[in-house]
């Protein structure tokens, strides 16, 4: 019968990578509630696409394909060359900028899958009109910003075939599982006459950038 | 003391309307009264409403019941409302609100208080037509209707939902001067539903399978990996909160309820389960949600919201406005489990006082606490410090800095620190 697996804690939960099998499940319905989900059912829905190219429908474009898409669709916010418009996202550039006060990160300097551009442009692009391009649009326009990076040439033709071998270019600049260092402080913190500096360092209203349509009432 | 109002765009078009007590009654409708509702029930008052006048309310009727089939709060409060910083986001589609905890008791979040975060708009789904799909490696894959998963065993359970970019703003410094602004990405309902593990056992989960990928059925597609661990531990697919269906802007008719962790991978409006071998990397979980470092390395699957707190007033909207008596009050949580206490200290952390934490103290829930303090107008550092049941203190700025640097965005639940100065008014600062 069905065992319910009880986290163990945090230490159990980050060590994913580690992770022994999943507990094997009753293979009896207990409950008889839904029904059969048929292949074309699962067809339509299925649409996500994995580091390793599962997932990934036929079909193939390179960047030269891709640029009138690319430009008809994605320009107006992203840029003619991926810059961005506004706060729209930056698709291209942002290289050596991850360890600055400002980093830029773009499909080129920062994804570490190709295949999450294609999963993310089919699903949710262009903004406003979702999952109406093909495969073989989806793989162009992302042939065009993968193109826009330096990461592959305007002729190489991108498909299913080979999405799940593009190297990108902070494919190792991720550290997995989560090993955030805890903030040090003791179990027992400071409680009176604690060695701490109090001199203000900053200040909210200098800043001003809050938006003023606040309720606050102005005391000074 | 002087004191100046500023207009309130928000508050003014929220109240613009005469209350029928007010045509009735014949009130003025003082300026102020619309301009800055905190300061105008301080200062604003009628002296013909008080003892031993009758006051106007009471010879008249009032409207009758069904008048707000649905019911609204007090017109009184209509300054009580999420808020959205315009410049956060390119597109008010995908964007996000922040929750007036300043205005909040207790630690129920009214569903029409739940900030907001979409990435495409809220779609409206028909509930006739809606339908969860499972898949992948499972022995069956499913398909359910709203109906029949609420024909599941049902759970009822209170989990705040705090974005991960709670706060994010503030990893430099003191930047935007408010307690919704800085903390208002977190809210915390009943949530009443299944629990993942009674779908998993009717789909039948492949002993191979070890993530699932959730997705939604909003226009941004929204798709996140999750670990079968934590969906068979504490997940839950929820159609209600707070008693009544999902509002549509939290998902409605049916979202993922991910305990403790971050919210983006709340998946609302969901509409599939994919089981599989390996995590889909999707974009959220690569080239947003991840925390950059300062060596240019960026921590990825940081799905636990640790220990934190705030107080909530006094704050940069709630001023001190007395002398004498004063209740400090704030909110604490952790995504590890339950507040085991909660120090404050009005003097930038040299001196701490253990608050009053209230019941009920749940696992992964908002959880209240309160102190009551005499002020006679001297200037304070007000800050509080959370502890968790598994021994976690919430961390100072510096000290999260010193570990994380500033480029992280997300997961920020360092101590924040609130100016109140002589005059009674409250501001956010960064000591240091």
């Amino acid at each position: 019968m069905f065992a319910s697996v009880k986290s163990k804690g945090l230490a159990a939960l980050i060590t994913i990578g580690l992770m022994a099998a999943a507990p094997v499940l009753a293979s009896e319905r207990p409950f008889n509630l839904g029904s059969i989900a048929t292949p074309e059912q699962v067809a339509g829905w299925d649409i996500d696409v994995r580091p390793d190219g599962k997932g990934a429908p036929a079909g193939s474009g390179s960047a030269l394909d891709g640029e009138e898409a690319y430009t008809d669709l994605c320009a107006s916010c992203h840029g003619d060359f991926g810059e961005g418009v506004d706060r729209w996202p930056v698709l291209s550039g942002g290289y050596d900028s991850l360890s600055t006060h400002d980093p830029i990160k773009t499909v080129g300097s920062y994804w570490p899958y190709a295949s999450t551009a294609y999963d993310y442009i089919y699903r949710a692009m262009p903004f406003g009109d979702a999952q109406s391009l093909s495969a073989d649009e989806t793989y162009a326009i992302v042939a065009y910003i993968l193109y826009m990076n330096d990461i592959i040439e305007e002729d190489y033709v991108l498909s299913n075939e080979n999405i799940g071998t593009i190297e990108m270019p902070n494919r190792n600049g991720f550290a997995l599982p989560d090993p955030r260092p805890d903030a040090q402080v003791s179990a027992e913190p400071c409680m009176k006459n604690c060695d701490v500096s109090t001199e203000i360092i900053g200040r909210a209203r200098l800043i001003d950038v809050t938006p003023e349509d606040t309720s606050q009432t102005n005391i000074n | 003391m002087s004191m100046e109002t500023k207009k309130n765009k928000v508050t003014t078009a929220e109240s613009g309307k005469l209350s029928r007590r007010q045509v009735l009654g014949g009130a003025a409708v003082a300026a102020g009264g619309l301009a800055a509702p905190a300061l105008a029930k301080a200062t604003e008052v009628n002296p013909e409403n008080l003892p031993p006048n009758v006051s106007e309310w009471t010879p008249y009727l009032g409207p009758g019941v069904d008048v707000t089939p649905y019911g609204m709060p007090s017109e009184h409060e209509a300054h009580v409302v999420r808020r959205w910083v315009e410049w956060l986001t390119a597109s008010a589609e995908s964007s996000v609100n922040f929750t007036p905890l300043q205005d909040l008791d207790g630690i129920v979040t009214p569903n029409g208080l739940c900030f907001e975060r979409h990435h495409g708009g809220i779609p409206d789904v028909v509930p006739a037509d809606y339908r969860l799909m499972i898949n992948g490696l499972v022995d069956r894959e499913l398909l359910f209707t709203l109906d029949e998963l609420k024909r599941f065993p049902q759970v009822n359970r209170f989990h705040f939902l705090e974005c991960a970019a709670n706060g994010g703003m503030e990893w430099r410094g003191a930047q935007l001067n408010g307690c919704q602004y800085t903390f208002g990405m977190v809210h915390n309902v009943q949530y009443s539903g299944v629990l993942l593990s009674d779908i998993c056992r009717e789909a039948g989960v492949k002993p191979e399978a070890k993530w699932v990928l959730a997705e939604g059925g909003d226009s941004a597609g929204m798709n996140r990996s999750v670990p079968i661990e934590k969906i068979l531990d504490d997940c839950m697919i929820a159609y209600s909160m707070n008693g009544e269906a999902l509002r549509p802007e939290q998902g409605y008719p049916a979202r993922l309820v991910v305990p403790g962790w971050e919210g983006n991978m709340w998946v609302k409006w969901i509409r599939r389960l994919e089981f599989g071998d390996m995590p889909y990397m999707a974009r959220e979980e690569t080239s947003k949600y991840t925390d950059l470092m300062d060596d240019g390395k960026a921590r990825m699957f940081t799905w636990v919201m640790d220990a934190k707190s705030c107080v909530t007033s006094p704050s940069p909207e709630k001023h001190l406005l007395y002398k004498g008596q004063n209740l400090l009050k704030g909110l604490a949580w952790s995504g590890r489990g339950k507040i085991s206490r909660v120090d404050v200290s009005l003097d930038g952390g040299r001196n701490w006082q253990t608050a009053e934490l209230h019941d009920p103290v749940l696992d992964k829930s908002l959880t209240r606490f309160t102190m009551p303090f005499q002020w006679n107008g001297e200037e304070l550092l007000v800050q509080s410090r959370a502890m968790d049941e598994t021994g976690y203190v919430q961390p100072t700025i510096q000290g999260l800095q010193a570990e994380r640097g500033v480029n992280s965005i997300y997961h920020n639940n360092a101590i924040a620190t609130w100016q109140v100065k002589s005059t009674g008014a409250v501001e956010n600062v960064r000591i240091g």
